[in-house]
């Protein structure tokens, strides 16, 4: 049987939603969910690994809460996950603008804005703590930007039309993770959590079907170490570097999230990928990672070609009659804010017609001349500056000159692991978080959800959620490394480890994750058929076997080794890969950021089949290289009723 | 362009380490510094030879994980991270001295890696506001006048990468302690352990063994996010006013 031959199994369900006014479930589920008394919360022990937005808040909050916490991150300090290199905002429905937002209307644009493929509950939960973040995050310090008055500003972003994201210059979520940090930190000087840097998960131990600990890493020893725990939550983020090039961090990668997957956990919609529309364009192939500009620069830029292909004359010998504002052309109510996936596809759309702009033709313009002129170069430096300074120093070009190139880029992964209302998984015991999880983005994530959603994981739902988990659940037995399951896993993980030291062939780990990116990209990327997909599922398979007989790892296993950590990581994007490519295959429709070319309307935007494939995609594992299991979890939308997208 | 780079070599902690000598080809002036350091790394692995260990993550100058000293410079010639230099400031032909960064606060872990968790360990004696979740209060219940919202973000930026001590002769960490006791001690929200906060931190930064401040001004000529020297006179007007308040008490 082959990889494609999946097949379907019983549906999923989640079980946890209560049913009722979609405005009252949050509240039902908060007084249904039993309670674990004060005395008792310290006798539990929480693992958390990941110390980003989701991570950093889950961690803190449960410490307060009374449990004890053992949290990881691969960093050297929890204060480095790469939450902190969001730039732009964070959505929250404050409406202090009085520009006519609530929360309904932010889980309205949110459900729209994810083309229809998210959960209605989730998403109207997320939109209701939003507002509870903001109060959090002020409470803690985070300076977000202010009016003169000394009130909170906030600005415009993509697939809305209300002003509704909180601000600290362009770096917010830098400034929202110290908020997050700073709490772990007093946290971690009480006591209530047992913090261990510079170490990775690199195992789930599951004992009696429930999630019972970790085996990580300590990546300066080299030591290989179990933890045990009455819950394990998962905060380690995105799998967008499968993609190799990619705006994540350089060690950012989908291990835990793919390991605990090979444990039982169902992967939910795998193929739902970001590709951001404002990223700096590549130069060359040393290239190591793509740079983000955030979107917050569309509120001001205005993004052009010329309307001649092959034009090759300067931007600024090209008159205004001969450029073509393609988006505020083909939607002129949204203009230069549509969506991200309706930007990046429209940028590779002219690019592909021969109209893109700088080396390779690969870019489009982002011009701040208008701005410029409108505003003053003043007010341009001080909401942008620091962006502006970045893009000079990473190109050599100066964007109050000259406008900027960008091109799309990956950016963000709106699948993960599958989970219920209650953020757990389909491992009794296990919860994701945060970008690991699928729940709240549907097939496309608006800007400035990321860091709304991270939070909201962390300091609301799961510390609110985990109690029913853990009080049906008191685990009187405690775990041993003595356990047969226990042994097992250990032995498993020194065995890869091993063989990757053994191999010594001739091959390097970035030159296979190079090669399976570029694949993944050009086949499982912005624009996705049928047959290239076979493609890529027929290659992927090659190279993993092509990977076990050629990889060289120098050094040992017993000290810091970079290249062995990276070589393990790249282990599980070659088999991760293969579950996007198969998801995007199945998922015959375009949806969002998926886009088929197969399916799209008319006028080449994403045509959804909503008859076939409402559903979420939840798959199960069997093997390496053997066919998944696939569940459907149908998607009912009792409030926002599923239209084609319009932002024209 | 074609290079000659001196790297500090050192197994790990407990070795010795010296400069190693490498000859780089192929350059191109867009690369990032990092990214001409992966190249070697890729011919060293392909040699069977140890790459250099050194410590970075998102490239984009905002997690602080790099942190390497170029030709005597905390991040090198450029006022910005090390991920965030490219090689366009420098020339064929050059000799490109690298190191780690260097404080008896920081002890090395391997090549250019160091262990900078006493920078955390300040943190945790008192950088942040006591705020458990779900205890604030509605955000705009107190405005915050914008020169001290800006005067706070100003402190904030700090990415905690050390480069600041990496910089300073004595190997002292007021900078980095002093941007977080500003950032904090400025806001409303701050003011009930604005005392306590400063004291704190800076009893930790005594006991990680950083040196004493002589006012040399190079933290603040290497600081890649531009944290102001003034901002070591704030602190020390801080702690002068909390040691007096709590005398008092």
């Amino acid at each position: 049987m082959t990889y494609t031959d999946y097949a379907t199994g019983e549906p999923v369900a989640d079980t946890k939603a209560p049913t009722g006014p979609v405005a009252e479930r949050w509240d039902k589920r908060r007084f249904e969910a039993k309670l674990v008394n004060p005395a008792n919360r310290r006798k539990h022990t929480v693992i958390v690994v990941g110390t980003g937005l989701a991570g950093g808040s889950a961690g803190a909050t449960l410490a307060e809460q009374g449990y004890h916490v053992v949290q990881f991150c691969y960093q050297d300090s929890p204060r480095r996950a790469h939450s902190i290199a969001a730039q732009g905002g964070i959505n929250a429905a404050k409406n202090y603008r009085n520009d006519g937002d609530s929360i309904h209307r932010l889980f309205y644009d949110t459900v729209k804005g994810g083309d229809f493929r998210a959960r209605e509950s989730n998403v109207h939960r997320l939109a209701q703590i939003s507002v509870e973040i903001i109060d959090q995050c002020v409470a803690q310090g985070v300076p977000f930007a202010r009016e003169y008055g000394g009130l909170l500003d906030t600005r415009s972003f993509g697939g809305v039309q209300v002003s509704r994201t909180f601000y600290a210059r362009g770096q917010t979520g830098q400034q929202l993770l110290l908020g997050a940090y700073q709490a772990l930190s007093r946290q971690i000087a009480a006591g209530n959590i047992e913090m261990h840097p510079r170490t990775e998960m690199l195992d789930l131990i599951v004992v009696d079907g429930r999630a019972r600990g970790i085996v990580a890493r300590d990546l300066v020893t080299g030591r290989i170490d179990t933890y045990f725990a009455d819950a394990v939550v998962l905060a380690s983020g995105g799998y967008g570097n499968v993609f190799y090039l990619s705006t994540n961090a350089m060690n950012s990668n989908a291990t835990a999230i793919w390991r605990a997957h090979r444990r039982g956990a169902h992967f939910a919609n795998p193929c739902f990928t970001q590709i951001h529309p404002t990223c700096i364009p590549r130069t060359g192939d040393h290239q190591s990672k793509l740079t983000l500009m955030s979107e917050s620069l569309r509120n001001d830029g205005r993004i052009w070609v010329p309307k001649a292909k092959g034009d090759t004359r300067p931007p600024n010998r090209i008159p205004e009659d001969e450029r073509d504002y393609y988006l505020e052309r083909i939607y002129p109510s949204f203009g230069n804010l549509v969506p991200r996936d309706i930007a990046s596809r429209a940028a590779k759309n002219v690019c592909d017609e021969g109209r893109g702009v700088g080396p390779g033709g690969q870019g489009v313009y982002l011009d701040f001349a208008d701005a410029i002129q409108r505003m003053g170069r003043a007010a341009v430096e001080a909401k942008y500056g620091n962006l502006f300074d970045m893009y000079q120093r990473i190109t050599d070009e100066d964007p109050y000159e000259v406008p900027m190139r960008i091109y799309p880029a990956v950016h963000y992964t709106m699948g993960g692991l599958w989970v219920d209302y209650d953020l757990q998984t389909t491992i009794p015991g296990l919860f994701a978080i945060g970008e690991a999880n699928f729940s709240d983005h549907g097939a496309n994530r608006l800007g400035a959800s990321a860091l709304m959603q991270g939070l909201a994981d962390g300091y609301f739902v799961l510390p609110a959620t985990i109690n029913d988990y853990l009080a049906r659940n008191p685990h009187q037995d405690a775990v041993t490394g003595e356990h047969p399951a226990v042994q097992e896993v250990l032995a498993e993980t020194e065995d890869r480890l091993n063989l990757l030291l053994a191999v010594d062939g001739d091959r390097t780990p970035d030159s296979f994750h190079r090669e399976v990116g570029e694949l993944m990209w050009e086949f499982c990327g912005m624009a996705r058929t049928d047959s290239g997909l076979r493609k890529a599922l027929e290659r992927i398979p090659q190279i993993r076997e092509e990977f076990w007989r050629r990889i060289k790892v120098p050094g040992t296993g017993e000290e810091f080794n970079q290249s062995l950590e990276k070589a393990n990581r790249v282990v599980d994007y070659l088999e991760l890969a293969e579950l996007m490519c198969l998801d995007a295959l199945h998922r015959a429709e375009s949806c969002g950021g998926h886009f088929r070319e197969e399916s799209q309307t008319p006028d080449g935007e994403a045509a959804r089949r909503d008859d076939e494939f409402a559903y979420a995609a939840a798959w199960e594992f069997t093997g390496t290289g053997e066919a998944p299991v696939l569940h459907k979890e149908d998607l009912v939308f009792e409030y926002v009723h599923p239209t084609q997208r319009s932002y024209a | 362009m074609k290079l000659t780079l001196r790297v500090w070599r050192q197994k790990n902690a407990d070795a010795d380490g010296a400069m190693s000598t490498y000859e780089v080809d192929g350059i191109s002036s867009d690369m990032s510094f990092l990214e001409m350091l992966d190249t070697l790394n890729e011919e060293l692995i392909l040699r069977g030879e140890d790459p250099v260990a050194f410590d970075h993550d998102c490239r984009e100058g905002i997690c602080g994980a790099c942190s390497l000293v170029i030709n005597g410079d905390a991040h090198g010639p450029e006022r910005t991270t090390t991920c965030q230099l490219h090689m366009r400031s420098f020339s064929d032909g050059d000799t490109i001295d690298v190191e780690p960064w260097r404080a008896s606060a920081f002890p090395v872990i391997k090549d250019l890696v160091v262990d900078r968790s006493a920078f955390d360990r300040i943190i945790q004696a008192g950088g942040y506001i006591t705020a458990p979740t779900g205890a604030a209060p509605e955000a705009h219940a107190t405005p915050v006048p914008k020169p001290d919202a800006d005067f706070a973000f100003e402190h904030a930026e700090c990415i905690g990468c050390g480069a600041c001590v990496a910089a300073c002769p004595n190997g002292a960490a007021m900078l980095f302690t002093s941007a977080k006791v500003n950032h904090l001690n400025v806001l409303p929200q701050g003011a009930p352990e604005r005392e306590t906060r400063v004291l704190d931190m800076v009893e930790q930064m005594d006991e990680e063994g950083f040196g004493g401040c002589t006012l040399t001004g190079e933290c603040a000529t290497a600081c890649p996010k531009g944290i102001p020297l003034v901002s070591i006179t704030s602190m020390n007007k801080e702690w002068l006013r909390a040691t007096r308040k709590v005398a008092r008490r």
